[in-house]
């Protein structure tokens, strides 16, 4: 307590006062005239008595010192004072004080953004109990490595299995959902009972489903989201026990999912209904809906686990050959699943955001060197005025410090803004697959990783200069005429610094040029059918309504007829699936008269209408497209792409041909009547399947796509689209209106692309930029180190193009030396960036040619000015300055 | 080094203590002569190593400082001992009472033997 107090009025001592001073100087002149008097009366003369006192009292400074020392704390004090020469001096040189912490603050930003992504991605554990022990379960099929189960095989992997202590399935689902307005599709995902359960996650309101909650004849029941809680509930409590209306089945709330929760393979689902009104789907063994999620049991790894299913698929096959041949089982880590598709973006960004802090640094290092070779005669004269080399240091080392500070300031300041505004840029359906990214900001875990990399360049900079200093040959310091040798000295050392710099920039160009280059080619890749001014929007039709499959080919030909009545409308039609929406929905096909033996033949399937092809200008190779009378009476028919024809049809002629499902039931045979171009169906980096497009007429479903093509601007027809869909009735659903572009610009696939190139490309930038005037710096240093050389080379008759010559070749062996030694780094580094590319080869000689001839340009430039201030110095003036 | 003004100041601070217990209020002179005279002359004080000590002891809040009129009629700062302070003799005191009786027992080893 009272060394406490102590070390406080210390504290506050370290702000000088004069009132202090003036006080304990009052006082000892007190004290020695009080001895004086003394000291008369015993009789001594005055000069002996005022002596005396002096003598005892043990010098007047030194007291005065210790009782300085004694009434703050010296370390803090000389601190203080660090601090405000350190001030004085930056503000003394403001050029180089905002160069380097606008250069700190850039490259720190940078690194702290990407970090925090990096966090909320890869380093926070996902919002589950004991996540490490999650895995996600799902099948193999021939062409999908990772395909959805069966509702029969899940309920038979969850009978069967001992290496999960509990094994839940989930399936995507969207509900029409009446609200007072009308009804409105909403994303939903329907769940067995204990799905929350293995997930280790508990209401926060009301309660989970019970065990049997997805039985058939269980009532049915909803969880809502927090967020639709919130948005349509208001956030009330009472919201438990309500009932509303799903696909017009009275469903009771039962209650509320915590705000952390999110389920990336299910994101942005509102609501989270059982699976106890089985679908068609989930009552066929070969009808694959859904996904598992299964929690290990103790000490169980999920190699042990793989080899369990692996098994028991192997099992079902021999018992159920018809519809599980060839369906193995497929598990991975459940946080694999869901960080898969970023973990390589963000580890690129990561690295390319501390290439661009390390160029940040060595730029602010070198500057500091050129101070420090500035201030030398400085600190030689403060050392020998008695300065100690510690003092000395310990003053560049505030100076560093405080540059850092400063930027490290800015820094996280501008990496907040950057992460909102990239938060803001991604769209909602893009965040609804990445829910982690929601948390982000600045966590403990940024802040110390921002104060690690702080701390880090601290470290730097204080010491890079002080390697420069002349602690030792003060004398030689104090000598004018080292200071051409010390300029050598610098040259060497900058210029490393400089070719480190340049090798950076080649790799961060480099990575841009290829990205950039995969995200050209991704969205140029062939789709085969003409994406613009096409309008699409997603249609769901109320099955309660248009019970038979004929009230709903009816109501959607009312659909189209209304549609294609809009202005500017020049074709429409509708299809079960947009085109580049992904692999998927497939059909097992086999064909009449070829060998089979149960193997599955995955085929996209499509049903469309007539007018489909037409109306996305993809072209019929042979054959004949189907009419508008080709319906349930009459017998079916599909058309082919070319990829179905040449790998189930090779070397004939498939027109008339006939195939069906793997057992040929009557329903499924069909003839092929035409054969079209190889239209996009496949996500823009995946390949082109086989696919089948058959007439709605003939299979028809309630939930489809509209796609229809406008000879006016396609985004301002889609308010209209929505507004004569509901003119037919209002009962029906739409969402997701969007044109065919935007859909393929916003796909997952070219957002990531597309991200990617922009972050890599910007840090490119900043990194050439850095880079260069890090080079520039080097150069005009030497020509101002080597002025006085210049003079008397020019004054001995050297000609102008002579100094040119001389500046421009130690700047070209710097740019040769560091853009070749980036050229192979690159080349080496190449498979890192590997995954991220799309039809670009890691090392693309036409990008590494680009980067070359800008970097060397832009080096040409940089090293231009100074040979041109070289050659322009007056000789006679040179030799008179130095 | 450290070590011995350490201990030279912690005595020397109970030494200024006792010392205003006995006189009441006094200037930093007055305690410095008196501090000499009570050891009996045996302490060679330099007496500008009161004046931290003084310091220390008023930023601890043992004593107060003022500014008064000395016997003399000489303006002087004049210390006193605050209720803190008393406390602090009273430890220091049973500190140092302690301390002395452990050395006694090293440097009269017989009386233990017996």
């Amino acid at each position: 307590m009272r060394h406490l107090r102590a070390w406080l009025r210390r504290i506050a001592g370290i702000i000088p006062r004069q009132r202090q001073e003036q006080d304990f100087s009052d006082e000892l002149a007190s004290h020695l005239q009080m001895h004086v008097d003394d000291n008369l009366r015993s009789g001594m003369t005055p000069e002996q008595a005022r002596r005396e006192a002096h003598l005892k009292l043990g010098g007047l400074e030194h007291t005065r010192q210790a009782h300085r020392e004694r009434r703050t704390i010296p370390f803090a004090e000389t601190l203080l004072q660090d601090i405000r020469f350190a001030l004085r001096q930056l503000r003394r040189s403001p050029g180089f004080t905002i160069t380097a912490i606008l250069m700190l603050a850039l490259g720190i930003g940078a690194c702290v953004a990407i970090f925090a992504f990096v966090d909320s991605a890869l380093l926070k554990p996902l919002p589950y109990a004991d996540p490490n022990s999650l895995v996600d379960v799902a099948e193999r099929g021939a062409m999908l490595p990772r395909s959805n189960l069966s509702y029969l095989d899940y309920e038979d992997w969850k009978r069967l299995n001992t290496v999960f202590s509990s094994l839940d399935a989930y399936s995507g689902s969207g509900f029409l959902y009446r609200t007072s307005s009308g009804v409105e599709p909403v994303f939903a995902t329907r769940v067995t009972a204990g799905f929350f359960r293995t997930l280790g996650v508990r209401p926060i309101l009301g309660r989970d489903f019970y065990a049997g909650e997805d039985e058939t004849n269980a009532a049915p029941t909803v969880l809502l989201a927090y967020s639709t809680w919130m948005n349509r509930f208001g956030g009330r409590a009472g919201v438990v026990g309500q009932t509303i209306s799903l696909d017009n089945t009275p469903t009771t709330i039962i209650g509320v999912l915590p705000k952390d929760f999110h389920f990336a393979p299910r994101g942005g689902a509102e609501f989270w209904a059982t699976t106890h009104a089985r679908t068609p789907c989930e009552k066929r063994r070969s009808c694959h809906n859904l996904f598992g999620v299964g929690r290990l049991k103790d000490g169980v790894s999920i190699k042990t686990a793989f080899a369990e299913m692996a098994t028991i698929a192997k099992q079902l096959e021999v018992q159920y050959p018809g519809s599980n041949q060839d369906q193995g089982a497929a598990l991975a880590p459940l946080s694999e699943l869901i960080i898969r598709d970023i973990r390589p973006i963000l580890l690129v960004l990561l690295c390319g955001s501390a290439l661009l802090m390390m160029i940040a640094c060595l730029n602010v290092a070198s500057l500091l060197l050129v101070r420090s070779e500035g201030r030398r005669h400085e600190f030689a004269v403060r050392g020998a005025l008695g300065a100690t080399p510690r003092r000395l240091i310990r003053q560049f080392a505030t100076e560093a410090a405080l540059l850092v500070t400063c930027g490290a300031m800015f820094g996280l300041s501008a990496a907040y803004g950057c992460m909102q505004a990239m938060l803001h840029l991604i769209p909602a359906r893009r965040i609804a697959n990445m829910p982690y990214l929601q948390s982000m900001g600045i966590t403990p875990h940024v802040l110390a990783f921002a104060a690690a990399i702080t701390l880090l360049a601290m470290a730097i900079f204080s010491i890079a200069p002080v390697l420069r200093l002349p602690i030792t040959g003060l004398r030689e310091a104090l000598n004018d005429g080292a200071r051409g040798s010390a300029g050598t000295v610098w040259r060497r050392f900058g210029s490393s610094l400089v070719v480190l710099e340049l090798t950076i920039a080649v790799i961060l160009l480099v990575a841009a040029g290829l990205l950039g280059k995969s995200f050209y080619r991704l969205l140029h890749v062939d789709l085969s059918f003409e994406p613009s001014k096409l309008s699409t929007l997603y249609i769901s039709i109320p099955s309660s309504t248009y019970k038979k499959d004929e009230d709903v080919i009816i109501v959607t030909r009312k659909i189209l007829d209304r549609v294609s009545a809009l202005p500017g409308v020049t074709s429409v039609a509708v299809t079960s699936v947009l085109p580049t929406s992904g692999n998927g929905n497939t059909d097992w096909i086999r064909v009449i008269g070829h060998p089979f033996h149960g193997e599955h033949n995955e085929v996209n399937e499509r049903d469309v209408s007539v007018d489909y092809f037409k109306t996305i200008k993809a072209s019929l190779v042979r054959g004949r497209i189907f009419n508008e009378q080709e319906d349930r009476t009459r017998p079916r028919v599909a058309i082919i792409n070319k990829a179905f024809a040449d790998k189930y049809f090779p070397g004939e002629d498939p027109i008339g041909k006939k195939y069906g499902n793997g057992d040929l039931g009557p329903d499924s045979i069909k003839e092929v009547i035409g054969i079209v171009d190889n239209i996009r169906e496949s996500g823009l980096d995946e390949e082109v399947w086989p696919a089948e497009y058959k007439p709605y007429n003939q299979d028809s479903d309630t939930f489809f796509a509209l796609i229809v093509r406008t000879s006016g601007d396609e985004k301002s027809l889609l308010p209209a689209l929505n507004t004569a869909v509901h003119q037919v009735d209002p009962g029906i659903g739409t969402t997701d209106p969007q044109s065919m572009e935007q859909r393929i610009g916003n796909s997952q696939t070219a957002y990531l692309h597309r991200s990617s190139a922009w972050l890599v490309g910007a840090f490119a930038t900043f990194a050439l930029l850095l880079s260069v005037i890090g080079l520039y710096g080097v150069v005009a240093y030497s020509v101002s180190q080597r002025t006085r050389e210049i003079g008397v080379r020019m004054a001995l008759g050297a000609a102008r193009s002579s100094v040119y010559q001389l500046i421009l070749k130690e700047a070209g062996r710097l740019t040769i030396t560091g853009i070749l030694g980036g050229v192979i780094c690159s080349v080496a580094s190449a498979s890192l960036i590997k995954k991220l590319l799309f039809g670009t080869r890691s090392w693309d000689p036409a990008t590494l040619a680009a980067v070359v001839f800008v970097l060397s340009l832009a080096a040409l430039l940089a090293s231009y000015l100074p040979a041109r201030r070289a050659a322009s110095i007056n000789p006679i003036e040179a030799l008179r300055t130095e | 080094m450290g070590d011995k003004t350490d201990v030279w100041q912690g005595t020397l601070a109970l030494m200024i203590l006792k010392t205003l217990e006995a006189m009441g209020s006094l200037h930093g002179y007055g305690i410095a002569r008196r501090i000499e005279q009570t050891s009996g002359d045996l302490i060679a004080l330099n007496y500008g190593t009161l004046y931290p000590a003084l310091l220390r002891l008023e930023q601890e809040g043992s004593i107060a400082a003022e500014w008064g009129i000395s016997d003399n009629n000489r303006r002087a700062k004049f210390y006193t001992l605050t209720r803190v302070g008393r406390r602090q003799i009273q430890h220091e005191t049973r500190s140092w009472e302690q301390t002395t009786a452990i050395l006694a027992r090293f440097l009269n080893p017989t009386e233990e033997a017996s």
